[in-house]
């Protein structure tokens, strides 16, 4: 008799392998110096920005719901994770019943749950509306969402307002970054290839076929869009516990733009794009830094929507066009 | 003010279906060219008009020629990312030392403010030159297209753009002229923006721009008449707001009233829907 590994735990297995490669590789990258903190930096934050734009990317990409207020919801699940961590920390300090970690990834799930939340209470009535005019809507509502957390000081003194919220712990280390990373591929990738999701993309090709075989057409359509935004809150939930300081700014509606030149550069509908151009979006951005002598530096922004424009121009159907990594391919669906 | 921007942004949209995010850029070049010709060139104030509305319109019919037109017939998410990337190349390659410079520039007063009261209400005669202004271009456009040969070419593409050009419409002519004239009229809007709030810097045509875009969607997009309407409306709704609540809540409240209108009216205030069919 052979010994049969259960389903599940071999599933397990399978998820827990890439994140253990990838912690461990980039943790002895950092312990023996071949990156320096600079560029460790940039890898988490490429991490973070591609967790939030692989859930713009199910809401875009996959159900084709056109939303331009993805930075907002980011910013509720950042906020809502730093506040409770640094409730936390300020309540318990060292000597509390859980571990710090612990109480991160709770927060975590509490940003991530926050931002799905909300997305429910927003999508509810703006996702009746279509194509270019639900872009507006969602916006708008970035642009609300900015201007409260402009003045999240009155009702709230620790979110900081305008000034920016401070003494958030660090606690987004390499790990977490990349289980965050891997939990997302996995999560989206799943999705994607379930029943839900070829729903999802049966909507984005033709909303009244879809309906004709059966697919509650709305219903779907907050599904998609609450599971992309729970995506932007984990995401903005590592971010500020990455660099520890929020600021309004970091939230407002030019940040989901961002976002979505990484989703379409990478090709709408591309798991493989979207993980690719967030990568190459950050380390271009962040990397000019370095690269540029410091008296070209504004000429940062110069090149980067040149090279967009560029790019746009060459591949209009994005860098990956249909084409995915075979690790993110379905088994029958391609 | 934002009527002027708005009425390009409608245009635009109307003709091609496209966010033109590089509009509230395109105002703001206008701005500046107007701060040279007053500064460099010492122009009088209709040659400075003129001037600024003509830069204008030729820089958007090249951005038009060069990154749109190639994308015409790609995904509309294509040429709508590429506004996004012609907008930020617009503000940061006009912000390097070399071209205008990051920093703010006092724009000139061509003229002294003089403050009139009608029936108590204080006026001052920028204030009043705007709404001509704005009141003349409503017109001036209205006329344009509804009663010349170029607009009833602009409305044939703006209904089918295809049978447009079966039916000997030259449909290229006909969207680059849209936007320059579109372009033109943000010219026009940014000199008056410099005389009303006289400081201007490279980046002053973000907000600008996207509320025109917001006020051109709350009037109902591809409209002319819609476009002031829902110009007016978001100037009230900020000037109220900052008067009686706080001026911190600005933004978000005229954004609320735009959420509100188009869950009750989808294709806005004055907008026609379109009939879907299978």
């Amino acid at each position: 008799m052979t010994v049969r590994i259960p389903r599940v735990a071999g599933n397990i297995l399978k998820a827990l392998l890439p994140f253990c490669l990838l912690t461990a590789t980039l943790l002895l990258l950092e312990s023996r110096e071949y990156l320096n903190p600079f560029w460790i930096r940039i890898i988490q934050l490429s991490c973070v920005v591609a967790v939030s734009a692989l859930g713009l990317n199910l809401i875009y990409g996959f159900t084709g719901l056109f939303s331009l207020g993805h930075a907002a919801f980011y910013g509720v699940g950042a906020y809502t994770a730093a506040l409770l961590m640094k409730g936390f920390v300020g309540a318990y300090g060292e000597e509390s019943f859980l571990p710090a970690q612990a109480a991160f990834l709770g927060s975590l799930a509490a940003g991530g749950i926050a931002a799905a939340l909300l997305a429910c209470l927003v999508g509810l009535p703006t996702l009746r509306l279509t194509s270019d005019y639900l872009g507006i809507a969602t916006l708008g509502f970035g642009v609300i969402t900015k201007v409260l957390f402009d003045n999240a000081d009155s009702f709230l003194p620790q979110l900081g307002g305008a000034r920016g919220m401070t003494g958030i712990p660090r606690m987004t280390e390499t790990p977490w970054v990349v289980a965050g990373l891997v939990a997302a591929i996995l999560v989206a990738r799943n999705l994607v290839h379930s029943t839900y999701g070829r729903a999802l993309v049966a909507i984005r090709e033709d909303e009244i076929a879809a309906s004709t075989v059966g697919i509650d057409i709305f219903r779907y359509k907050v599904y998609g869009f609450t599971a992309g935004c729970a995506f932007a809150g984990v995401a903005g939930g590592l971010y500020a516990h990455l660099y520890t300081f929020l600021h309004p700014s970091n939230f407002d509606f030019l940040k989901s733009f961002d976002v979505l030149m990484i989703v379409v550069l990478g090709g709408l509908g591309n798991l493989s794009g979207t993980l690719v151009a967030s990568f190459g979006w950050i380390f271009l951005l962040e990397g000019m830094r370095v690269l540029l002598p410091p008296e070209y530096i504004e000429f940062r922004w110069v090149i980067i929507p040149l090279l967009l424009i560029v790019t746009m121009l060459v591949r209009p159907q994005g860098l990956f066009g249909r084409r995915e990594f075979p690790f993110l391919r379905g088994k029958v669906y391609r | 003010m934002y009527a002027l921007i708005a009425l390009g942004y409608t245009m635009v949209y109307g003709i091609v279906r496209l966010i033109n995010f590089a509009h509230g850029d395109v105002f703001m070049v206008g701005a500046f060219l107007a701060l040279y010709a007053i500064e460099r060139l010492g122009l009088p104030l209709p040659a400075v008009f003129v001037c600024a509305a003509a830069g204008c319109a030729a820089l958007a019919v090249a951005i038009e020629r060069l990154a749109y037109r190639p994308l015409r017939s790609a995904p509309k998410i294509a040429a709508l990312i590429t506004a996004i990337g012609v907008s930020l190349f617009l503000e940061y390659f006009t912000a390097l030392h070399q071209v205008f410079g990051p920093n703010f520039y006092a724009f000139p007063r061509p003229f002294d403010v003089v403050s009139r009261e009608f029936g108590g209400v204080t006026v001052t005669n920028i204030q009043g030159i705007i709404f001509l202004a704005t009141l003349a271009t409503l017109g001036g456009l209205q006329y344009v297209v509804y009663h010349t040969k170029v607009g009833r070419a602009m409305r044939a593409v703006s209904h089918d753009p295809v049978t447009a050009g079966l039916m000997g419409v030259n449909v290229n002519a006909v969207i680059s002229f849209t936007f320059g004239l579109g372009a033109a009229l943000a010219g026009v809007g940014g000199v008056l923006y410099g005389i009303a709030y006289p400081q201007i810097n490279t980046f002053m045509g973000v907000m600008p721009g996207l509320k025109a875009f917001t006020a051109a969607v709350l009037g109902g997009i591809g409209s002319i008449p819609g476009a002031v309407l829902g110009a007016l409306i978001m100037g009230q709704s900020e000037t109220m707001t900052s008067a009686y609540l706080s001026s911190t809540y600005r933004d978000g409240i005229a954004f609320l009233i735009l959420i509100a209108v188009l869950l009750v009216k989808p294709t806005g205030i004055l907008g026609t829907a379109r009939v879907e069919k299978v």
